[in-house]
C-alpha cells in the first residue's frame, strides 16, 4: 500500500514534546491554573479565615452563578461574538420566575411542587427566549453582538423593573430557599452540584462534540465554515440560546439562595463572566477558548473577591482588582502569541 | 462517451461588464485542464460558477452528460465538484484535522454519540493522517494549528480536503502564486497525483510552467472568450503567451 510507505516519513519527522503539552491550549490551562493556585496560597497565609467550611460555602455559591454565566459566554466568545445582556437576563428570568410563583399561586404550600416547577420553568423559558431573541438578531438579521446584546441588556433590564416597580419579588414557596441553600455532608451545596454536572457537560459540549467543533470554526473563520455548507446561523442560534439558557438556570440558584427574585441580581455578574472567559484564555477574537480555562478564570476572580475582604481590603477595590486583572491577563496572553508566532 | 464536466456556451455579466461571453470546454476524467488569461479575462468568475458560488446568467453546465445547476457550493460538492480558491477557507487556529473533515465530521457509533453530536476525534485523526499521507503531503503533525504550517502545507492541506470531499471535479484557483519553488513542486505533484486517481482538474494559473508541467491541454480566455485550446506539440509557452496578450490569434476571431 502506498500509504504505508509514505506514513513511515511522518513518522520520522520527530515529536519534541508529549501530545496534550503540544496543544496550546492545555499550556494556558496549566498557566492559569498556577495563578489560581498562588492566590490560594497567598491569602491562605494572609488570613485564618481563608481556608474555612464558612469561606468556602460563600465563595462557592457566589461563584457558581458566575460560572453558569462563563460557561455560556465561552461559546458565545468562542463563536467571535460577546453576549453583554447575560446578567440582566439572569435578573429578569429570576424576577419573572418568582413572579410566577408569586402571583399565579398566591396560596401554594411551601412545598408545593406544582408552582415551583412552574416557577423555575418561567425562569428558564425567558432566559431562553431572550436568547433565542439574541441569537435570532446576531445570525439573521446580521447585527453586531456587541450591539443586539446591549440592546437585549436594556430591554431585559427594563422588563425586570416593570414586572414589580423595580422592586424584589420575595413571595415565594420556603422550600426554594431550603433547595437553594442545602448541601450534602455540610461541604457540597446543592447548586455547587447542579453547576458542576451544567459545567463539565458544556465542557464536553465545546471539546468533544461537533456544535463544539462548529463554535470555535465559525469564531475562527465563518468564512470556511460556510464554504464547508454548514448552516452557519443554525449554529450561532444555538449559541445564543444556549447563553440565555444558562443565564436563566442561574437566575434560579440565585432565587433560591436569596429567597427572592430581583431584577439587580444579575448587574455585577457580566462583567464578572466575561472577565473569567477571558483570564481562561478564550480569544475575543474567537476561534480559541475551553470551558476548563473559564472554571479557572472564574476561580480567580471568586478568589479575588472574597479574599481581598478577608485581608481587609476595602470592598469597593474588588472591581479595581477584576478590572486590571482583566486587562494584565489579555496582555499577557497577546505577549505569549506574538512569542508563538515569531518562533 | 461523454466528458466529466462539460460547459456550453457560458455567460456571465456583473450589471453592465461581461465577465464571460459564451465559454464552452470540457475536461474528461483524470486529465488537468489548465485555464490562463490576463487579469479581468473571466478565470475566477468561471471557477466560482462551476462550484455553485455564483450563478450563471445563461448557458449550460453538463456532469457526465447530465445538465446540472448547483444552487450552491453545498450542491456542487454533493454532486461531485469541488473548489479551492486563493483564500484557502482554512480556520486558522484550528488543527489539521478540524479543517480536513469542517462540514463531514465522523461520529462515533453509539446510538447516543450521534443523538449528541459526540466526533470520534480518533478515527478522524487517523483518516486525516492516512489521506494526507496517501496524496504524500508533508503534514507532519495533524494536531498543529493550520496557521503553523507553511505556505505549501497549506495549500497541501486545501487541496486534499477538497479531493476527499469530491469524486468527479477539483477546481483550483492559483494554488502556487503564493509559493517557494520547492513547495510549488510538491503542489504539482500533489495535483498530479490527485488527477491520476480518476479526478478532472480545472487549474486555473499565471505561472506558465506549472501549466506545461500538470495540463494535459490549456484553454485562453480574453475578456470573457476562449481563444484558443492547445494540447500536445501546440501546448509551449509562446503560444500560451501569444493568445494571453492578443499577439496570436487575433486574425481567427
Ligand atoms: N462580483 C463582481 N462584480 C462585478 N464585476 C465583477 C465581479 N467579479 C468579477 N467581475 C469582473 O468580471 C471580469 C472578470 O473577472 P475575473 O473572473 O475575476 O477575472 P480573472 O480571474 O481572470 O482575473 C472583470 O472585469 C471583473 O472586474
Ligand atoms: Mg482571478
Amino acid at each position: 500500500m502506498a500509504g504505508v510507505k509514505a506514513g513511515a516519513e511522518i513518522a520520522a519527522v520527530p515529536r519534541h514534546r508529549a501530545l496534550w503539552l503540544r496543544s496550546q491550549a492545555a499550556v494556558r490551562d496549566l498557566w492559569i491554573g498556577g495563578v489560581l493556585l498562588v492566590l490560594i496560597v497567598a491569602f491562605s497565609i494572609d488570613s485564618p479565615y481563608f481556608l474555612t467550611r464558612a469561606n468556602w460555602l460563600n465563595t462557592s455559591s457566589t461563584a457558581t452563578e458566575v460560572l453558569l454565566l462563563a460557561v455560556g459566554e465561552t461559546f458565545v466568545i468562542c463563536s467571535a461574538g460577546i453576549d453583554l445582556s447575560v446578567g440582566a437576563v439572569l435578573g429578569v428570568s429570576g424576577t419573572a420566575g418568582a413572579w410566577v410563583m408569586a402571583h399565579g399561586f398566591p396560596n401554594a404550600a411551601g412545598a408545593a411542587i406544582g408552582p415551583i416547577a412552574v416557577g423555575f420553568l418561567a425562569a428558564l423559558a425567558v432566559g431562553t427566549a431572550f436568547g433565542l431573541l439574541n441569537g435570532f438578531l446576531v445570525a439573521w438579521a446580521g447585527i453586531p453582538p456587541f450591539v443586539v446584546t446591549l440592546g437585549t441588556l436594556g430591554i431585559a433590564t427594563g422588563f425586570g423593573y416593570l414586572l414589580n416597580n423595580g422592586q424584589e419579588i420575595s413571595a415565594i414557596p420556603p422550600s426554594v430557599v431550603t433547595f437553594g441553600n442545602a448541601n450534602l455532608g455540610g461541604w457540597v451545596p446543592v447548586p455547587v452540584l447542579i453547576t458542576a454536572v451544567i459545567t463539565i457537560w458544556c465542557g464536553l459540549l465545546l471539546a468533544k462534540t461537533r456544535f463544539g467543533a462548529y463554535t470555535l470554526s465559525i469564531g475562527d473563520s465563518r468564512e470556511a465554515v460556510v464554504r464547508a455548507g454548514i448552516n452557519d446561523r443554525r449554529y450561532l442560534l444555538e449559541i445564543y440560546t444556549l447563553s440565555g439558557l444558562l443565564a436563566g438556570v442561574a437566575s434560579i440558584l440565585v432565587m433560591a439562595r436569596l429567597g427572592a427574585g430581583s431584577p439587580t441580581s444579575g448587574a455585577d455578574d457580566n462583567l464578572n463572566a466575561i472577565a473569567a472567559v477571558v483570564i481562561g484564555g478564550a480569544s475575543l477574537f474567537g476561534g480559541r477558548g475551553t470551558v476548563i480555562g473559564s472554571v479557572i478564570g472564574t476561580g480567580i476572580i471568586a478568589v479575588l473577591l472574597t479574599g481581598l475582604v478577608l485581608v481587609n481590603v476595602p470592598p469597593f477595590w474588588q472591581e479595581v482588582a477584576v478590572g486590571a486583572v482583566l486587562i494584565a491577563a489579555v496582555y499577557i496572553d497577546q505577549f505569549r502569541n506574538r512569542k508563538a508566532t515569531r518562533r | 462517451m461523454s466528458a466529466r464536466l462539460a460547459v456550453h456556451d457560458l455567460t456571465k455579466h456583473y450589471g453592465g461588464v461581461q465577465a464571460l461571453r459564451g465559454v464552452t470546454l470540457q475536461v474528461d476524467a483524470g486529465e488537468v485542464l489548465g485555464v490562463v488569461g490576463d487579469n479581468g479575462a473571466g478565470k475566477s468568475t468561471l471557477l466560482k460558477i462551476l462550484s455553485g458560488a455564483v450563478f450563471p446568467s445563461a448557458g449550460e453546465i453538463l456532469l457526465d452528460g447530465q445538465p446540472a445547476r448547483f444552487a450552491n457550493p453545498a450542491a456542487a460538492h454533493a454532486a461531485g465538484v469541488a473548489a479551492v480558491y486563493q483564500d484557502l477557507a482554512l480556520a486558522g487556529q484550528r488543527d489539521v484535522v478540524a479543517n480536513f473533515f469542517l462540514g463531514r465530521e465522523k461520529l462515533a457509533g453509539n446510538w447516543l454519540a450521534r443523538r449528541v453530536g459526540w466526533l470520534d476525534g480518533k478515527a478522524m485523526a487517523a483518516h486525516t493522517e492516512s489521506e494526507l499521507a496517501r496524496l504524500r503531503t508533508r503534514i507532519p503533525d495533524v494536531r498543529a494549528s493550520s496557521r503553523d504550517l507553511s505556505g505549501g502545507q497549506r495549500q497541501a492541506l486545501a487541496i486534499a480536503r477538497a479531493a476527499a470531499w469530491t469524486s468527479k471535479v477539483l477546481l483550483l484557483d492559483e494554488p502556487t502564486s503564493a509559493l517557494g519553488v520547492e513547495q510549488q513542486h510538491q503542489v504539482l505533484d500533489l495535483i498530479r497525483r490527485v488527477s491520476t486517481e480518476g479526478m478532472a482538474v480545472i487549474l486555473i494559473s499565471h505561472q506558465m510552467p506549472d501549466v506545461l508541467k500538470v495540463c494535459d491541454r490549456a484553454v485562453v480566455l480574453r475578456l470573457g472568450q476562449v481563444v484558443a485550446t492547445l494540447s500536445g506539440a501546440e501546448l509551449t509557452s509562446e503560444n500560451l503567451v501569444g493568445y494571453i496578450t492578443g499577439a496570436m490569434g487575433e486574425g481567427e476571431q
